[in-house]
């Protein structure tokens, strides 16, 4: 498998009594799909905060390329190329679609401290941008007011924004929530194929969706990782059967 | 052109006409009417850089419009009694020049901003307003309490600062300087919110975690707003006290950056042309109603009550519509 790009190692924290992610260790490797998954509550949205650098842990790093990133700002990891969707969207919604896609691209170039130059006439952010939005299917949107769009089309424009960042590496919160059956098919279809770009740690609710997808899986339950391995292995295993996914699993 | 860049555009066009005819009129009075417009809407263009872009909400701007003013106060008064404003260990001298004290009036504002921004842009919401309002306060009781320069009186400054190739003293060509800064101005704050910068600040105004998950930081973003909108409401201090004549603690006070937020709010927070709407509104009620009732602010409270209830877009928003798009 190689080198894993994402290390996190025995990363614990707690919110006052609750242990919310207790010793969690996983790996991210090029090219998978590695989803995380475990009932609500369990520490799955933690785990991402303490990636993403939302959080820090109490204890435990977090190593992205190499690189230590256990204390750095968020700022500071995704410019180290971790980029990440939010579970509710976290998107300038009064402004353009387009000037959405121009902000992660700007974030990708590490500077937005030029206040005279217009952003239209800078070509390597347009030209990001447009790509960005023409990946995920929003090209034709790409003049709308971002507050019009429709859930689904947030969910893509979130993808679009951490797409203008080039990343090595997706984390993923949700990207399926609220979507139905059409849009569910087609974020699928686009994470599929953004894999092989840069590897996914992915979120998710949708057990349909996670075990087409996922290469890995790793299951939380009460902040503790309590399996991890291929579909397959997580089918079988009994404590997360036990633990969530039901004896018909 | 968008449709906030045509009303601003009409609006400064108007503006020159109002004292073009006042000058054809003989009406020196509506010349320094305008010209009071063209500077109080000069520092709302300053406040609307923090306020309407970034969202940050000072109540701290008379700091920077009074240490402009103080800046063309101090150079001026040195120069007009000819004693040096230091004199080791080496000397500088008062100045009755324009664009110096406009150089010093707008790199000490900066700096005043930067300085209150690094402290106060740690806090949000009420914090924010209460660490800028305190840091304004600060700067009134500092200047109350300088005999040097005035004190509670203030200080008089007998002939106004010259400028190179104008005679300061005639209202049409004060009135020149003061719209044609404007004018400068409003070109740069319309570029800025074009801008990488801009785009990046209105964001994290409306998502600061979207803006940190691409690799930005909104705290470095906004110091740099507000360091660029302390120095043009400062540089309008400098005009300011320049069309008094004048310059007193008032300048400081918080009704003053009060003053300032209101020809924002009601041209239209972070609307290219609110603060000229904004400034123009306010300076023909206060010269209308002002003529009828000492009370005239209770007028300017209601149309503001109604202004922030009813067309939360102010004058300009009112005629334009949503903000982007």
């Amino acid at each position: 498998m190689g080198k894993a790009l994402l290390t996190v190692k025995g990363v614990s924290v707690r919110f006052g009594a609750l242990q919310a992610v207790d010793a969690v260790s996983l790996d991210l490797y090029a090219g998978e799909i590695h989803a995380l998954i475990g009932p609500n509550g369990a520490g799955k949205s933690t785990l991402i905060k303490l990636i993403a650098g939302d959080l820090v842990p109490d204890a435990g790093t977090v190593f992205f390329l190499s690189e230590d990133l256990t204390h750095s700002p968020t700022p500071v990891r995704a410019r180290a190329g971790l980029a990440r969707t939010f579970q509710i969207s976290e998107l300038a919604m009064e402004a353009r679609v387009f000037d959405n896609a121009v902000l992660g691209a700007l974030g990708a170039q590490g500077g937005a401290f030029n206040p005279v130059v217009r952003a239209s006439t800078r070509k390597e952010l347009t030209a990001r941008a447009r790509a960005a939005l023409d990946r995920v299917g929003l090209s034709r949107s790409a003049g709308r007011r971002t507050a019009d769009l429709s859930h689904g089309e947030r969910r893509q424009l979130e993808v679009a924004v951490a797409l203008t960042l080039a990343p090595r590496a997706f984390l993923m919160d949700e990207p399926m929530a609220g979507l139905g059956a059409d849009g569910t098919s087609r974020m699928t279809a686009l994470l599929s194929d953004l894999r092989s770009e840069a590897p996914i740690l992915l979120v998710e609710h949708d057990m349909d969706v996670v075990f087409r997808l996922a290469d890995r899986i790793s299951v939380l339950d009460y902040g503790r990782l309590i399996a991890s391995g291929t579909p397959g292995d997580i089918r079988a295993d009994p404590a997360v059967r036990a633990a969530y996914l039901g004896d018909g699993g | 052109m968008t449709r906030d860049v045509g009303i601003t555009v009409a609006l400064m066009v108007a503006l020159l006409g109002v004292a073009v005819w006042a000058e054809a009129a003989d009406e020196p009075f509506t010349i320094t009417l305008a010209t009071k417009i063209a500077i109080l809407a000069l520092a709302g263009v300053g406040l609307n850089i923090a306020l309407g872009i970034g969202g940050l909400i000072s109540l701290g701007h008379a700091a920077f419009f009074g240490i402009g003013g103080y800046a063309m106060g101090i150079l001026a008064s040195h120069a007009q009694t000819f004693t040096p404003i230091l004199s080791a260990p080496f000397v500088i001298s008062g100045t009755n020049s324009m664009p110096v004290i406009w150089l010093v009036a707008a790199v000490a504002s900066a700096l005043a901003a930067l300085a209150i921004g690094a402290l106060s842009l740690r806090t949000t919401g009420a914090y924010f307003i209460m660490i800028t309002l305190a840091f304004g306060q600060m700067f009134y009781y500092f200047a109350i309490s300088w005999p040097a320069y005035g004190g509670e009186d203030g200080l008089s400054i007998y002939v106004r600062n010259g400028f190179p190739g104008l005679n300061t003293l005639v209202p049409l060509h004060f009135f020149g300087i003061a719209f044609g800064a404007l004018a400068l101005a409003l070109i740069f704050a319309g570029r800025l919110a074009a801008s990488p910068f801009g785009l990046a600040l209105d964001a994290a105004r409306q998502s600061e975690a979207r803006v940190r998950a691409v690799g930005l930081d909104p705290y470095r973003l906004r110091l740099l707003a507000f360091t660029m909108s302390g120095a043009i409401t400062g540089f309008a201090g400098a005009l300011f006290a320049d069309l008094n004549r004048f310059v007193s603690p008032t300048m400081f006070s918080w009704q003053t950056s009060g003053e300032i937020m209101i020809f924002v709010i009601l041209g239209g927070v972070g609307r290219l042309g609110g603060p000229l709407a904004g400034a123009g509104l306010f300076i023909l009620l206060e010269h209308w109603l002002g003529g009828v009732s000492d009370h005239w602010l209770i007028y300017v409270g209601a149309i503001l009550l109604g202004t922030v209830l009813f067309a939360p877009g102010g004058v300009i928003g009112t005629l334009t519509g949503r903000r982007h798009g």
